[in-house]
């Protein structure tokens, strides 16, 4: 019977495994975010309200909730509130979902629970993945969302990005350039069985030097992390107290039964 | 206290019923870990009642505001998240249970005389409980929700001649929308879990009646003790199998609470990404899947070509592949009802149908060209999805476990039964 257990265990995990794929083929960096750096998340905060928050919402988080991250109320008036002066309003962006249709093309999507669906891999390699196309409406394009929207907002803080192609015979070669470049990077299979290897470069420097920059989007993807479930710290403190008091319940649960069975054989 | 007692047994059968139910009914002594499942799915009933109640509480069955509702459950409710992540989980877990649940039977033949329409009603309660999944997903509106609907909602329209218009009526509009969601929450909150709850007091009335299975797979009502009257093989279902099965309960709180507090997507599988987008009815997602509890059917659904232009063979398959476990009673014609005492057949069959199930659920989740396709130069095969290839063989040894039953079971090389259980 031992046997067959094991073998549904093993079916159950095998099938739990798959991986979330992203839809351009980009090998995602991985956010260095953690959800317990209180100084990140508020500075994630702040760079949320300043550069997003224009034309994004959270509009099912509220100011007040704020105080999760050690600010108080005051502070978060002073410092975090634009548009609004009472606490308790959900984060709204400042213009609405017509205007943002209208000049955008598309209503810039609300981010309240933007990293449960993207994952936080993805918001962080997307905001260091925009760069300079002259085909494009707003100027700019994406590697990690071909064809977004949205202009580089944060291109002040970054610089400029180019493209880099370059061209490989085979794709082993194409893919080992990939893997070389040790950034965000993309093989793509081009007509005549070739293959083009994108990469960015910084071609013009921001305000921030790269590593600046990627803390500043480092906070800004912890706290969108954290907007999308607000109350996730809470939950992981109180699923250690649950486990405990259920082992502590399991010795005697156990006790009793083999104190009710000593008889059965 | 006894006075109190004597006052409700003149005018209810308290004490009787307890007794016939639960101190006096006489169990098989040597259930195993396979005997857990069917107090755990009631408590997971239970479970998913109560959380579901809490919910009801604060969710708004409103097209316009019904995914906020469930963020603001998650966000301004006092334990909303918990309530709600205790439920999302509570479904997956319901199917985890049953699933061993119904596994526990073909081990242990628990479907075969006297117990044909124990099992029936336990079919009928697994039908119920798809459908009460079904009908809850569409609920927190998400893009999964709304589009999972809709799939299984154009099912029915594949039906020839009145196809349409069962959607319509099933839908009560042209789309999924407002009043569709307002049909499915009534279903969701008071209709299937109504049937449920009746079904599971027939399910265990039918079960105490006709004493409950074992390992063994013997009747330990044809050995009786002379000189008690009960069985020489059973004890009392309380004390010992109450505090056996709690030892059950406080082991699935644990595992279910890993879930809840530290893993509640359940890595996509229990909470889906993209069910956290807001339904739009505009813009269908890249790939839809159902939710991991139905993938081997959808997988089913999926491997079967469209004939004569109309997709309603699958339909017609996925069902037979649900109805056809109803017969499972009169398919197996084995002297001996547990695994123990089986030959090679019946083993090998029930590992292929489980290897089957297994991956035909995994099948159900990716997309058909998650293996790429056969080289054009393999005749008959070439260009075609590896996948559907696959999904398409392992839908025959599906029903094949059940049509090929009578044939196997009868001609297997079974081993000798004890008379009494062996521990």
């Amino acid at each position: 019977m031992n046997a067959i257990t094991r073998v549904l265990c093993i079916g159950l995990l095998a099938t739990a495994g798959g991986a979330l794929a992203n839809e351009s083929g980009v090998r995602l960096e991985p956010a260095p975010g953690n959800r317990l750096d209180i100084e990140s998340l508020q500075r994630g905060a702040r760079n949320f309200t300043n550069y997003c928050q224009n034309c994004h919402g959270a509009q099912y988080m509220r100011y007040a909730r704020l105080t999760d991250l050690g600010l108080t109320e005051k502070q978060i008036q002073d410092n975090l509130m634009f548009a609004t002066t009472k606490i308790g309003s959900p984060m709204l962006a400042a213009i609405s979902k017509a205007e943002g249709a209208a000049w955008f093309g598309v209503a810039p999507p609300d981010l309240s629970v933007e990293a449960r669906v993207r994952g936080k891999d993805w918001l962080y390699s997307y905001l260091l993945a925009f760069y300079r196309d002259e085909k494009s409406v707003t100027g700019w394009n994406n590697l990690v969302f071909p064809g977004v929207a949205m202009p580089h907002v944060l291109w002040s803080l970054q610089g400029t990005q180019k493209l880099v192609e370059t061209e490989y015979e085979d794709p082993e070669k194409a893919e080992a350039a990939v893997i070389a470049a040790k950034s965000l990077a993309l093989s793509e299979p081009l007509p005549g069985g070739k293959y083009a290897v994108k990469t960015l470069a910084i071609d013009q420097s921001g305000s921030k030097s790269l590593v600046e920059y990627r803390h500043f989007v480092a906070d800004l993807v912890n706290f969108l992390d954290y907007i999308a479930e607000p109350a996730r710290n809470k939950r992981i403190n109180i699923g250690l107290v649950v486990l405990i008091y259920l082992g502590v319940l399991f010795v005697f649960a156990y006790a009793l039964k083999r104190a009710y069975w000593k008889d059965i054989h | 206290m006894q006075k109190v007692l004597n006052w409700i047994d003149d005018r209810f059968p308290l004490t009787a019923l307890w007794k016939s139910q639960v101190s006096e009914y006489y169990a098989p002594k040597n259930f195993n870990f396979w005997y857990f499942f069917g107090s755990l799915a009631l408590m997971v009933l239970v479970m998913q009642i109560t959380t579901g109640i809490f919910l009801t509480m604060n969710y708004k069955a409103d097209a316009t505001k019904a995914f906020e509702s469930v963020e603001y459950i998650m966000r301004d409710v006092a334990g909303g998240w918990f309530i709600r992540y205790a439920h999302s989980t509570g479904a997956s877990a319901f199917f985890i249970v049953v699933y061993l649940h119904m596994f526990r039977a073909l081990l242990y033949g628990s479907y075969r005389k006297p117990r044909e329409l124990l099992w029936i009603v336990g079919c009928f309660i697994y039908l119920a409980l798809m459908a009460e999944a079904f009908f809850g997903y569409l609920l927190p509106w998400g893009q999964m929700s709304y589009w999972g609907a809709q799939v299984i909602v154009n099912l029915f329209s594949t039906v020839p001649v009145i196809g349409d218009d069962l959607g319509t009526w099933i839908r009560g509009d042209y789309t999924i929308s407002d009043v569709t969601l307002n049909r499915f929450f009534a279903f969701h909150v008071i209709a299937v879990p109504l049937v449920l709850l009746i079904l599971v007091a027939v399910h265990l009335t039918a079960l105490h009646e006709v004493g409950s299975n074992n390992p063994d797979g013997i009747e330990i009502k044809d050995k009786i003790d002379p000189k008690t009257g009960h069985p020489l093989d059973g004890i009392p279902f309380h004390p010992y199998y109450t505090v056996k099965d709690l030892v059950g309960v406080v082991v699935f709180l644990a595992l279910f609470s890993i879930v809840v507090f530290f893993w509640p997507d359940g890595g996509g599988y229990f909470l889906e990404a993209n069910n956290f987008i807001p339904a739009n009815p505009l813009q269908t997602p890249v790939h839809i899947a159902p939710v991991w509890y139905f993938t081997p059917f959808y997988a089913i659904l999926r491997a079967v070509p469209s004939m004569m232009n109309s997709q309603f063979w699958g339909v017609l398959v996925m069902g037979a592949a649900v109805v056809i476990l109803f017969f499972l009673p009169w398919l197996d014609r084995s002297p001996v009802k547990s695994i123990r005492y089986r030959g090679a057949l019946y083993k090998g069959w029930l590992a292929a149908f489980v290897i089957s199930f297994l991956i035909l659920g995994y099948l159900g989740v990716v997309p058909v060209t998650v293996w790429g396709q056969f080289s054009d130069k393999i005749p008959l095969l070439g260009t075609a999805d590896k996948a559907t290839v696959v999904a398409r063989v392992l839908t025959v040894v599906y029903f094949l476990f059940f049509l090929l039953m009578p044939w196997y079971t009868a001609r297997d090389r079974t081993k000798p039964v004890p008379g009494r259980v062996t521990g």
